[in-house]
């Protein structure tokens, strides 16, 4: 087989231990319209935000609507120019080192809508192949890489190849994008709430697809979604982002049982109980998510905490470590020397639970 | 004691260049203050059955057989200016979406005084002192400002209690929620749904909640229906059905939900997609992705078999052997 270079992922570079992706100091702005209200006002989407994701890993981000967690994933592709940062790709800095062709070959993106981010006038065959051609591949090579992803994807390319988005199910278009995302073997897949759409019974289905393709293909996914069932599931380590920042990130199963920021608890508690005899009795916090326009100074949470003290709307709590591995979290009460009240005490509960 | 609601073998058929059969044979029977959550996934017929019971489906499109009984009244023989009268006044809607449910260019307190002035004849100045009780009812913080708020002035967990504050206002006995937890962001969501579970007891409505989340289920009914392809394939207390999930379609669908599945293991996935309705498979419409389904399973109609007096499935396997040993599995 004459297989071509953009057929075959990208080499490692930097061995295991490097991170195959680091974002640094991470920021996007978006200036409004300063007519409409007298002063100039800016949404921070994604503010100084930093994080590495390991090779093999699969990253989780977690928010709400306006948390900068889509804004995130455009800017790691670029979808978007970022206002300021850096972006590492396997320790080779994007921009200067690696061209954003050479990065699109190596990190794909699969969106929510499943039907907008499919061209309606290509077929399946040619959706698939497409990237590949771009990338210099000959056509009939870039079509039995089609056929053979359309089969990667549990689709026979006899039955889909030559279809049309609209003929498909929300689930098959599903599978057809995370084809055409592996047509050009990439390394990381970003998943935009690229479960979302679909009924349960199907979801179930891409998740398990994507835990196979992960393996077949050596993958390294950015998970983002809302649901924190399904991030709980698929995610070895998640990051919890409010109003633009991490407020929390830690390996999955410490976040779950010793969330250290009171949002990522309020979150959890948030989630619908599925005991009948253990309904929720109470809102863990009252109110909306704030404006991402001019949000709150000092902790952005402080608003809706039930611990905020003065301290917090005064100044920013940086992340950082809360004596778990790799569990970072952004809240003066993991700061001992921070000056809030409660701040020793979540770390003498550790010692005591052991 | 007569239900609330008492629907009989209700039938949905869309016409046009192809026949959906959007309900196939729907039975439901709901107690005067009871919640039923109605689950399954898109195309089952949950929307629908709502629809049907506003008599919102286009009249010259839709062919309706079956009766449907509200507080004793036959719905499907209701007039133009009674239907009025019904709407909003003896059956009130919520939806998933409340900015296309409310009207962008009438403020929050004009919409609800327009519907409380119409179904109950009072005075416009009445119709706004009840507008400034509701919206104090469903807890939006300065109630008194928000009367002057456009549906775009406010955020999306504002609106969704607005918009329950409208479809509460002229007192129904029924309340209808189509997915209203569905857009919202997951802190949000508890509070609604915490706030209808109390606007419920408080006024002692009938609720049918139609989700495609259990877990949001399980916070609101008393009782659930799982549809299927436009029937009701199992329905019981909320707790026989989450806790004795009985037919093949109820398993999957809780074991496909993953509360609390492991990580990096696979999920026990319902292999395949629901029929098409204007194809529908002959006897039961989840044969042909059922572990369990044989050469019996794919004639006639499959009549409810009951696992207590409150709780039945639709499922020809009940009972046996088999049955038993997947659902111990």
């Amino acid at each position: 087989m004459s297989e071509i270079d953009a057929l075959k992922p990208a080499a490692d570079i930097g061995g295991p231990c490097q991170p195959l992706l680091t974002v640094e100091g991470l920021s996007k702005h978006f200036a409004l319209n300063a007519s409409l209200f007298g002063k100039a006002s800016v949404v921070r989407a994604v503010d100084d935000v930093s994080f590495s994701v390991a090779k093999g890993e699969v990253l989780g981000i977690v928010g709400e609507s306006g948390c900068g967690k889509s804004t995130t994933a455009r800017l790691i592709i670029g979808l978007m120019p970022s206002d300021a940062g850096k972006i590492l790709f396997d320790g080779e800095p994007v921009g200067p080192v690696l061209s954003l062709s050479e990065l699109r070959q190596r990190v794909q993106m699969v969106f929510q809508d499943s039907y907008a981010s499919l061209n309606p006038r290509l077929t399946i065959e040619d959706t698939i192949a497409f990237g590949p051609k771009v990338h210099g591949v000959a056509p009939p090579q870039a079509r039995a890489r089609a056929h053979d992803l359309l089969r990667k994807v549990g689709l026979d390319p006899a039955l889909f190849a030559d279809r049309y988005p609209h003929e498909l199910s929300g689930g098959q278009r599903q599978r057809i994008n995370i084809a055409r995302a592996l047509a050009l073997a990439p390394r990381l897949v970003i998943l935009d709430e690229a479960v979302s759409a679909l009924d349960k019974s199907v979801e179930a289905q891409v998740l398990n697809l994507l835990i196979d393709l992960k393996e077949e293909f050596g993958l390294t996914y950015l998970f983002i979604s809302h649901d924190l069932n399904v991030v709980r599931f698929i995610s070895d380590r998640v990051i919890v982002m409010y109003l633009g920042e991490i407020v929390e990130s830690g390996p999955v199963e410490a976040l779950w049982t010793d969330a250290r920021h009171p949002y990522t608890r309020a979150l959890l508690a948030a989630m619908p109980s599925l005991d009948p005899d253990n309904r929720t009795q109470e809102a863990p916090i009252s109110g909306d998510p704030p404006n991402p326009i001019d949000p709150p100074p000092g902790c952005r949470f402080h608003t809706r905490c039930a611990h905020a003290e003065a301290i917090c709307s005064a100044r920013a709590p940086r992340l950082m470590a809360t004596g778990g591995e790799r569990h970072l979290a952004a809240c003066f009460m993991v700061d001992p020397g921070s000056g809030h009240s409660k701040a020793v005490a979540p770390k003498v509960k550790e010692t005591v639970n052991g | 004691m007569t239900p609330i609601i008492a629907i009989r073998d209700l039938t949905v058929c869309f016409t046009g260049e192809r026949n959906v059969n959007a309900l196939n044979g729907v039975d439901i029977s709901l107690a005067e203050g009871e919640v039923l959550g109605l689950i399954g996934e898109s195309g089952s017929g949950k929307s629908v059955t709502l629809k049907a019971l506003l008599r919102l489906l286009p009249p010259r499109r839709t062919r309706m057989t079956g009766s449907i009984h509200v507080a004793g009244r036959d719905v499907m023989a209701l007039d133009e200016a009674a239907l009025e009268d019904y709407r909003g006044g003896l059956v009130s809607m919520i939806f998933q979406e409340p900015m296309l449910a409310l009207d962008p260019v009438y403020t929050i307190g004009d919409q609800i005084a327009e519907a409380v002035v119409r179904h109950r004849g009072v005075s416009w100045a009445d119709g706004r002192k009840r507008a400034l009780e509701m919206l104090e009812g469903v807890r939006i913080r300065s109630a008194k400002r928000r009367l002057e708020a456009y549906p775009h002035e406010m955020s999306g967990g504002m609106r969704q209690r607005a918009m329950i504050a409208l479809a509460l206002s002229c007192g129904p006995k029924v309340l209808l929620a189509d997915e209203p937890t569905t857009a919202l962001d997951a802190t949000v969501q508890i509070q609604i749904l915490l706030l209808l579970r109390e606007l419920q007891r408080e006024m002692g409505m009938a609720v049918i909640f139609v989700t495609h989340d259990i877990g949001v289920a399980v916070e609101i009914s008393d009782r659930i229906a799982v549809m299927y392809a436009g029937r009701i394939v199992e329905t019981g207390s909320l707790r026989d059905v989450v806790k004795n999930p009985s037919h093949p379609y109820t398993r999957g669908l809780l074991h496909s939900t993953i509360h609390g599945a492991r990580r990096g293991e696979r999920l026990d996935a319902i292999p395949g997609a629901p029929p098409r309705l204007d194809r529908l498979p002959p006897g039961c419409p989840f044969a042909p992705r059922c572990a369990l389904a044989d050469t019996s399973c794919v004639q006639g109609d499959i009549a409810p078999v009951f696992v207590t007096p409150q709780h039945s499935a639709r499922c020809l396997k009940l009972g046996n052997p088999a049955h038993a040993r997947a659902g111990a599995a």
